[in-house]
């Protein structure tokens, strides 16, 4: 029973390109005739949708298809020539290469462009449907119809789709137009819009369809920008949230004010480049540099940031401003340093191969794999800060030296050496921002001065103390930043920002997420 | 008596997080009136006052001053109003002298343009010499604020309320710090104060509160206990079992 | 209590500083004078210690009006640059308008950036900067009106300290960003130059040079005696309560927003003067003087010279800017070390600066 099946299957199986096998092997005679006959046979073969008639076809345009007395073909490569319908190994001997007038060669060009629906290479085949679709003409629907039956590649599908619905709308017939109308008002596909378009003062009778198709690409194509504006806001936002998360710690928890937070995330993008460096020896681990560099770069902005806390900041604590200048300097110092040691040119970081190229979301939603992983990055980083905040001992030092010092400190807490670790876990998430800035960003000494200020900007906005607020902050200030960009330009819409954020925080001096009540007012 | 106008909070609560600061206090202080206000730690007293200048605003309730709706006005304003308050902790003007933080809380018009054009007229300089004599403070008028005393610091801060010529005082802990002489004293000035102006006095210390020997109000957690005399309110049983009793 | 300080040394220090000034003052006045001897006589003056120091003048009064705004109201402003710019930019709009038909293009009106956008007239926010007395009012109320508008904001909604420092900040990063763009009709990142004269002087002849550096002098000691007076007077008094303690000051019934909005503003109208004398003489104004780093640096001049203190700004910005025009010669790698190095000396060990360092030796 189940061989009955099966063989049943084969058979089907087998019938269906034998069809077209047989028009394909009628076909091949006509091309060893005379100039008349060729120019018929390549164009019988290049509405047969077959891709075996390609390298025949460009073996005629180049001169390598020979026939031989009985006028069977073969086909010339190089110093080997193979046997068109057998495609065995055969002997040149006694052949006679074919030759082309220009009639021939007209329909050659033609049949191989419509051919290469069918080739076997995908990239030729979606070219195809391109040059199709840019052509449109009502000759190609039934070529396009045999290419689509054929095509398993949802995206060439898709371009095929199109092409032959815009082809269906030159026909006479309106039935096919109507067809081509529907099948175009069902794409999300701009070309298909000004195809749309163009045919209107063609076709009067099938308008009001016409412009209810228009009217639904509309629609399409408005939820695919709002879908790219809002993951191009994300993709910021979670830059933001890297170079913000830091100073959420620093200035949010501690009130310490870094204004060389920047600098510490522009030594973690250096910190990458020198892991990367160091990895050029060893090549199996070069692919791997970047997540190396996540530790190191923590490292060695945690110890700068720990350094700097023991070293200078702690003299100033209670004077903000003093803070603010000091550390300012301090940016300015290491900024210059790098600049003596790296040189002021931009050192260029690897992306790994894993974190290459760009993915399509539906809808044709382009979204680049880096971009991609830094999101998610991103929100590793702050479940962890969250995690380390919340529930290691270290965090509860961290929460009970902050709110109460005092007391703290009389429960036996060393506050000098929790003041030191909070800072410098708070510089180290910032070095890390820096691995992420280097995938993204000019890695330079001034690569930090352009992230301080929106990172300032995002901690009082998210309300200072409140991580939750800063995720907010980040992926608000990204989205509105995003989002005005189109209608006001990338300068403009950042001065709109500001401008906000700055009526925001006059309205709302505490934030989002502000603290409420006698504690706060301290 | 004073004609002047009377202090009047009704159902006043103020909510931070959940925390009731103040519960639905209600208190009227008359006109020349010297109230003293007790109560033990985070009852409110403090808040009170907080409401009453401006600096917190009342999550319910009336706060008036005469007919003049004060949870409505900024701290600068009520001040303006006649309404003078002594902080808990003293703070006076470090970077300046005893006899120019005098010169600032004086009465005076005090937008900026009035102030660059304000020139020490004789009055005036009287006035604030009266002040300084009163808090015994003549020595040290041309000393910076910042090297002064704890005790000293009180008795500026007292001047200043007294330049400020306010219809109605808040006084918070006028005597901590204080030698048993130097509140003899401020008792004194108090009571001698009271009646041409009204004073509601904050204080931990009974003993001055009996010395002053006015009206007592005991709030507990945010709202109002007992009221009546010293000897009412230290035989009313619940003021015994939350305040006076530990 | 022995700390009571007798008044007499605090006087004689007064007098000697004020002794210092003048002396200063004068040494200053000689210098175009002194630029005219031959280049051989021992006294000559170079044209570049002339030009400098006429740069560093301007600074100064930067310098003093941060110290207004700073170092007696407690008014930490990022953004003081932005003042300057602006008033430069004025200044900078009246010198693009006198140039009139000599510019490259030739244009009758428009000056060589518009016609090479192609604009076809002058935008209405260019009309009446070719009167000089109309120039001069919005060099400080172009300023002022932003220091208004900004303080009031602010100031009412009690921002303070830091974060009112970042919002400064945020304000000029804002503008500078702003100012870049051509379409605002400020010349871009070229911003402008190729000025040709002011009140009928060429802007290139040492009279006209020599008057710019009188003026800013003028502007100077204007700049410094109105500041005497503010500070001196009861108003000044109020600030440095503001300062120290601007909720106490507020129980006293002082409305503090009007208080401090009237010193910024007048203090962002003083950094206008100072930005309109300096485009003339160093003969440019691009968005880069609107750079956030500019403003920082502005506020170490005061640091360092003394904040509070009035010729402590004024010591600093000549201290420091001299500094910076012999070290970016001389080792221009290890410029930002010594400044960021100021930052930190500064807050860590000088916080008087270098009065506190004068007065407690004289003492």
């Amino acid at each position: 029973m189940k061989n009955t099946l099966l063989a049943f299957l084969l058979l089907l199986a087998a019938a269906l390109p034998a069809r077209a096998q047989d028009a394909f092997v009628a076909a091949l005679p006509g091309l060893a005739g005379n100039f008349n006959a060729q120019a018929e046979a390549v164009e019988r073969l290049g509405a047969l949708a077959d891709p075996r008639a390609i390298p025949v076809l460009r073996a005629l345009t180049d001169g390598r298809l020979l026939k031989r007395p009985d006028n069977t073909l073969v086909i010339r490569e190089g110093t080997t020539t193979t046997d068109v319908l057998t495609g065995a190994a055969t002997d040149a001997a006694g052949t006679e290469a074919l030759r082309i007038n220009n009639r021939v060669r007209v329909a050659l060009r033609g049949a191989l462009g419509r051919l290469q629906l069918v080739s076997p290479d995908p990239a030729e085949r979606l070219a195809a449907a391109e040059a199709v679709f840019r052509t449109r003409s009502a000759d190609n629907v039934p070529l396009l119809d045999a290419a689509l039956a054929r095509e398993t590649v949802p995206r060439i599908r898709d371009r095929m789709a199109i092409a032959l619905a815009a082809s269906r709308l030159m026909a006479s017939d309106p039935a096919a137009k109507l067809l081509g109308v529907e099948a175009l008002g069902a794409s999300a596909s701009p070309e298909a819009r000004a195809v749309l378009l163009e045919a209107r003062a063609a076709n009067p009778d099938i308008l009001p369809q016409i412009e209810a198709a228009v009217a639904a690409i509309d629609r399409r194509l408005a939820v695919r920008r709002a879908a790219e504006t809002f993951f191009q806001g994300l993709s910021l936002g979670s830059v933001l949230l890297l170079a913000a998360l830091g100073l959420a710690v620093t200035f949010g928890v501690m009130g310490v004010i870094n204004m060389a937070h920047g600098e510490f995330v522009m030594l973690g993008a250096y910190t990458t480049f020198i892991v990367q460096e160091a990895c050029r020896g060893i090549p199996w681990l070069l692919p791997w540099s970047l997540p190396l560099s996540v530790p190191a770069a923590f490292l060695v902005a945690a110890l700068c940031g720990a350094a700097m806390e023991r070293g200078l900041i702690r003299h100033l604590y209670g004077r903000p401003l003093e803070t603010l200048l000091m550390t300012f300097g301090v940016g300015m110092m290491i900024q210059q340093s790098v600049r003596l040691v790296f040189g002021a040119q931009n050192r260029e970081v690897l992306s790994p191969p894993w974190m290459q190229g760009t993915l399509l979301l539906p809808f044709d939603i382009p979204v680049t794999q880096n971009r991609l992983w830094i999101l998610a990055f991103s929100l590793v980083v702050l479940g962890l800060t969250v995690a380390a905040i919340r529930f290691t001992r270290f965090g509860l030092e961290m929460r009970a030296v902050t709110q109460k010092r005092a007391i703290a400190s009389s429960m036996g807490i060393r506050t000098g050496r929790v003041d030191a670790l909070t800072f410098a876990f708070g510089s180290g998430i910032a070095g890390i921002a820096g691995v992420a800035l280097s995938q993204i960003d000019n890695v330079s000494p001034n690569l930090g001065t352009g992230y301080i200020i929106d990172s300032f900007l995002v901690v009082v906005f998210g309300g200072v103390g409140s991580l939750a607020g800063t995720l907010v902050g980040a992926f608000g200030l990204g989205l509105v930043n995003k989002i005005l960009e189109p209608w006001a330009g990338a300068v403009l819409a950042k001065v709109f920002v500001l401008i906000a954020a700055m009526i925001f925080i006059q309205r709302r001096p505490r934030g989002l997420f502000a603290q409420k009540g006698r504690a706060a007012e301290a | 008596m004073s004609s002047g106008r009377r202090l009047y909070l009704d159902g006043v609560s103020v909510v931070f997080d959940g925390f009731r600061a103040l519960n639905n206090l209600s208190l009227i202080v008359e006109p020349g009136e010297l109230r003293s206000v007790i109560g033990p730690n985070g009852a409110g007293k403090t808040t009170m006052m907080d409401v009453i200048t401006g600096k917190t605003r009342p999550t319910a309730g009336t706060v008036n001053f005469g007919d003049i709706d004060l949870t409505r006005m900024d701290e600068a304003a009520i001040a303006n109003l006649g309404i003078g308050r002594k902080f808990q902790k003293p703070t006076v003007f470090d970077a300046l002298t005893v006899f120019e933080n005098m010169e600032l809380a004086l009465k005076a018009p005090r937008g900026p343009l009035a102030c660059l054009r304000w020139a020490l007229t004789g009055e005036a300089k009287s006035r604030i010499e009266q002040a300084l004599e009163e808090t015994g403070l003549q020595e040290r008028a041309e000393d910076l604020a910042g090297i002064l005393s704890h005790g000293q610091r009180q008795w500026l801060e007292i001047g200043m309320l007294l330049m400020q010529d306010p219809e109605l005082l808040l006084v918070d802990e006028p005597v901590a710090g204080m030698t048993d002489a130097e509140t003899e004293h401020t008792a004194a000035l108090l009571v001698r104060i009271a009646g041409k102006r009204s004073v509601v006095v904050v204080e931990h210390d009974l003993e001055f509160v009996r010395a002053l020997g006015r009206r007592v109000t005991v709030l507990h957690e945010g709202s109002v206990l007992s009221e009546g005399s010293i000897d009412h309110v230290q035989n009313d049983q619940r003021v015994i079992e939350v305040y006076l009793g530990r | 209590m022995s700390a009571t300080v007798s008044p007499l040394p605090a006087s004689r220090a007064r007098l000697g500083l004020r002794t210092g000034l003048l002396v200063a003052l004068l040494l200053l006045a000689a210098m175009p004078v002194l630029n005219q001897l031959p280049t051989t006589h021992p006294l000559h003056v170079s044209d570049f210690l002339v030009s400098v120091t006429g740069k560093w003048i301007c600074y100064a009064i930067l310098a003093l009006s941060l110290d207004l705004a700073w170092g007696y109201a407690g008014i930490l402003s990022l953004g003081h640059g932005a003042f300057f710019a602006l008033g430069g930019y004025a200044m900078g709009m009246h010198l693009m308008r006198l140039i009139g038909p000599r510019g490259v293009y030739g244009h009758p009106v428009l000056p060589d950036f518009m016609v090479f956008l192609g604009y076809r007239e002058l935008p209405w926010y260019w009309l009446g900067f070719d009167h000089f007395a109309f120039a001069m009012l919005m060099v400080v109320l172009v300023p002022g009106v932003l220091a208004l508008v900004l303080g009031w904001l602010a100031f009412r909604s009690r921002i303070t300290g830091v974060y009112l420092s970042i919002i400064t900040q945020a304000m000029t990063y804002a503008l500078m960003l702003a100012f870049f763009r051509n379409d605002m009709g400020f010349g871009g990142n070229n911003g402008f130059t190729d000025f040709k004269e002011l009140l009928g002087q060429p802007l290139n002849t040492s009279a006209a040079r020599s008057g710019l550096f009188y003026a800013s002098l003028i502007a100077l000691a204007g700049a410094f005696l109105l500041c005497s007076r503010i500070t001196a007077s009861k108003y000044g008094r109020v600030l440095t309560a503001i300062r120290d303690g601007e909720n106490r000051v507020r129980f006293l019934g002082y409305n503090t927003t009007h208080h401090k909005l009237f010193a910024f503003v007048l203090s962002a109208m003083l950094a206008g003067v100072a930005g309109a004398l300096y485009v003339p003489q160093v003969g440019i104004i691009n968005p880069g003087e609107f750079s956030p780093a500019n403003s920082i640096e502005a506020v170490i001049w005061v640091a360092v010279g003394g904040r509070g203190t009035l010729v402590g700004a004024i010591l600093g910005a000549f201290t420091v800017n001299g500094l910076k025009t012999w070290l970016t010669s001389a080792a221009p790698d290890l410029w930002l070390f010594v400044l960021g190095g100021l930052f930190v000396l500064v807050t860590l060990f000088l916080p008087k600066g270098l009065i506190g360092l004068l007065k407690g030796r004289g003492a």
